[in-house]
């Protein structure tokens, strides 16, 4: 296999077994309307093109990315709640992508989502019981005394007092409310819990009690997480493996650490440059890769490497050949056959994000002790 | 000369419920080009503090006074202030597309804002001036894109526009509050380094509000950190992040997870904040203070200085050397932050201090009703 040809260390994809969602080559475009009347489509949102990864089970995948990288998108996409434009996603082995939505129905309950905003997730007209037993209610689990029983464990799971089962929302704090997200996700006993921004909306010191309660949970339960964050210290700490989005494209991915330490993408190497660190002494240390302008238009990506135009290192085949994403040490080592290497590795590269492999989607990947803010100064970029 | 002295401000809201103590006696000064950092929890009153002092709360009741270049802002009538909001002192909101003008270009927002405060300027002396400060802050082809609308711009290019708005007049002093919340990550840095920049070219004054440490801990020379409508602790930018004296900076700063503490479990601090119309007693922060002891319950402590240099203060009635605190009051704090239980945490320490009989209550008994006159420094020998 291509695996052992790459030498690639600790293997470059876990054994099947200890795979609970693979996601094959997921392409989702919404289209672009004009016209009014008679509307037609002008063009698509490239929401997410062309990503593979995997999510091991009891593990954590963090997924990393600006506003508009597609995070969320692939989420959805994950969980079956948008359809793809092509791609498989599989669930145990099953590609949910093909289901009838009735054949969907018993795959709802292994995969579960918490959402960001814990103020707008709950309808403030309903009781946090009736919320939390929702899902026993569409599922026809438990009734009666039997539900209210398991409802008011569950409250008392997450930290709630089961004796406030009948009150309101709008009666709890934004922590509490995350807790009731979180009751209600873990009601059905899911496989898979996707993660979406679940802490950006609550105070620090609450947040801390969010993240440990999920950290609880998993080994409890053994839990999956797809937990999607733009903080990046939140995401390291939670997550075993890490992919990093820009644009739709995985543009690197490696276990926690790996990608920490050793960043190899010039995104990525931004991207934590940026990070603002609750230490003055690592903050004035710190060498910060300014990055020039935004984020382009997900309509119309930018040809070749999505990230070129901002990138401190890009040069001429950054702009016309798309890197494909390779494992470290399957890159290419001369810079003259990087086009025509890369279009072949694309072919035979197997390492999987979320898998053990440190991949990244690069013609020049960053070298450690390479300092990119000095190839942006020498490119006369200035923010 | 100080610029902006703050004296005992306290404001509250009188509503239906009660009446919401938002601020509850604050006092801080700002030196001329000083950057003072603010942190604080949502509902800790960092921005009904700065808001109340530019006649922005109406509705409000306000106690104290704020002097400005020696004027004292509480007292002016709406006419005056409108000449100090802009031109003496400018504001940088968090949401730069609530606060621009939808149906208005953003060239002519910055002109308009230039004229109200100058009538002797033309319209088209302003739009030069709206081109020179977009391009400052860093916006691409400002002759073209001073004609766009503000949905033309990205949220990165908005809040650049609104701090080309708020430089417009040269004020002494701009407050900025949460100016990088609503902004993705390489987007912040843009927009930190911009204002570090600028303010080292034009001396500016810049108060810094934001629930973000790690903003702080970038450009901040002095923060303050509030809980419940007060400063619980105030100091250089370095003792606040490695000489914390307050259990609730400490408590911040232990539960931002970090690379140094990657993997292991966080450090909450357990509870939650308290609600601003039925406040605790005493400390407001002792129901979830993990080294609370009786006295806390009973009076609220007053910033007092911990540090010799005297420019560290502290509102807790720990001694002043608390970092060195014993191994058993450590630990006792350690299991109430396990614990995680506000409600419980009370009870845990009076339980377990009364077990470790007062003897291994560093100095605090001396201290108690002498804090705030000194009596903490005095103490740090019998603590030692």
């Amino acid at each position: 296999m291509a695996q052992t040809e790459l030498n690639v260390p600790r293997g470059s994809a876990p054994d099947d077994d200890s795979i609970l969602v693979r996601v094959e080559n997921v392409v989702k475009h919404f289209p672009v309307k004009a016209g009014g009347f008679i509307s037609h489509t002008v063009g698509h949102v490239h929401a997410v093109d062309d990503v593979s990864l995997v999510i091991e089970r009891g593990k954590t995948l963090g997924l990393v990315g600006e506003t508009g990288s597609g995070k969320s998108t692939l989420a959805r996409c994950v969980a079956g709640l948008i359809p793809v434009t092509s791609g498989r996603v599989l669930f145990n082995g099953t590609d949910i992508t093909k289901l009838s939505r009735g054949q969907m129905r018993p795959l709802r309950r292994e995969v579960q989502m918490i959402f960001q905003d814990p103020y707008s997730s709950l309808n403030p007209r309903r009781r946090v019981g009736s919320i939390i037993s929702e899902p026993f209610a569409i599922h026809k689990t438990a009734t009666g005394a039997e539900r209210k029983r398991q409802v008011q464990e569950l409250m008392e799971r997450v930290g709630l007092n089961p004796e406030h089962y009948n009150r309101f929302p709008a009666e709890f704090s934004g922590g509490q409310r995350q807790r009731i997200g979180v009751a209600r996700a873990l009601a059905l006993r899911p496989k898979l819990i996707i993660c979406d921004e679940p802490v950006s909306a609550l105070d620090v010191s609450i947040q801390a009690q969010v993240l440990n309660l999920l950290s609880d949970l998993q080994q409890e339960y053994g839990l999956s997480y797809l937990f999607i964050a733009h903080d990046l210290e939140v995401v390291r700490h939670v997550s075993d493996k890490v992919a990093v989005m820009y644009l739709g494209r995985i543009g690197e991915a490696a276990p926690a650490e790996d990608l920490y330490d050793k960043p190899r993408h010039p995104y990525t190497v931004a991207l934590l440059s940026a990070a603002p660190a609750a230490d003055p002494d690592t903050a004035a240390a710190r060498q910060r890769v300014i990055l020039v302008g935004d984020v382009p238009s997900p309509i119309d990506p930018p040809a070749g490497c999505r990230f070129h135009p901002r990138c401190p290192k890009a040069q001429e085949v950054c702009s016309k050949v798309e890197p494909a994403l390779v494992p470290d040490n399957a890159r290419p080592q001369s810079q003259d056959d990087a086009g025509q290497r890369a279009a072949e590795t694309s072919q035979s590269a197997t390492a999987v994000p979320g898998g053990w492999a440190h991949v990244t989607a690069c013609h020049f990947p960053v070298v450690p002790g390479e300092s990119l803010a000095a190839a942006g100064a020498a490119k006369g970029d200035v923010a | 000369m100080t610029l902006l002295e703050v004296k005992d401000l306290r404001v509250s809201f009188p509503t239906a419920d009660g009446l919401v103590q938002a601020v509850r006696g604050v006092s801080f000064d700002v030196e001329p080009g000083q950057t003072l950092g603010i942190v604080g929890e949502s509902g800790s009153g960092k921005t009904v503090l700065t808001q109340t002092l530019l006649g922005l709360t109406p509705g409000a009741e306000v106690g104290g006074s704020a002097l400005f270049e020696g004027t004292d802002l509480l007292q002016l009538t709406e006419d005056q202030l409108r000449h100090v909001r802009g031109e003496r002192i400018s504001v940088i909101f968090q949401d730069p597309l609530t606060s621009l003008h939808p149906l208005y270009r953003i060239g002519w927002q910055i002109s308009e804002m230039i004229r109200a405060h100058d009538k002797s300027v033309s319209k088209a002396e302003a739009k030069t001036r709206s081109i020179e400060l977009l391009r400052r802050v860093g916006i691409p082809k400002p002759e073209t894109r001073v004609d766009d609308y503000p949905h033309q711009f990205s949220g990165g290019m908005r809040q650049r526009a609104m701090i080309a708005m708020a430089l417009s007049l040269e004020p002494k002093l701009i407050i900025a509050d949460e100016p990088t919340t609503a902004l993705d990550a390489t987007v912040q840095a843009q927009i930190l380094d911009l204002l570090l920049r600028l303010q080292q070219d034009l001396g500016t004054a810049l108060i810094m509000i934001t629930h973000d440490l790690g903003v702080v801990a970038d450009i901040a020379d002095e923060v303050m950190v509030m809980y419940a409508g007060r400063a619980a602790e105030r100091a250089p930018k370095r003792d606040i992040f490695y000489a914390a004296h307050h259990p609730y900076t400490k408590g911040l700063l232990e539960s931002i997870p970090s690379s140094k503490a990657s993997g292991g479990r966080l450090k909450p601090i357990p509870g939650q904040p308290p609600s601003l119309i039925n406040l605790p007693s005493g400390c407001k922060f002792h129901p979830r203070c993990g080294y609370v002891f009786d006295h806390c319950l009973t009076e609220e402590p007053v910033l007092h200085p911990v540090a010799e240099t005297g420019s560290h203060t502290s509102a807790c009635w720990l001694p002043a050397n608390a970092a060195g605190l014993s191994a058993e009051a450590e630990e006792l704090r350690e299991r109430v932050v396990q614990a995680e239980r506000g409600q419980e945490a009370a009870e845990v320490v009076a339980a377990a201090f009364a077990g470790l009989a007062g003897a291994e209550r560093p100095g605090v008994t001396g201290l108690a009703g002498e804090a705030g006159s000194g009596a903490a420094a005095d103490n740090e020998g019998s603590v030692a």
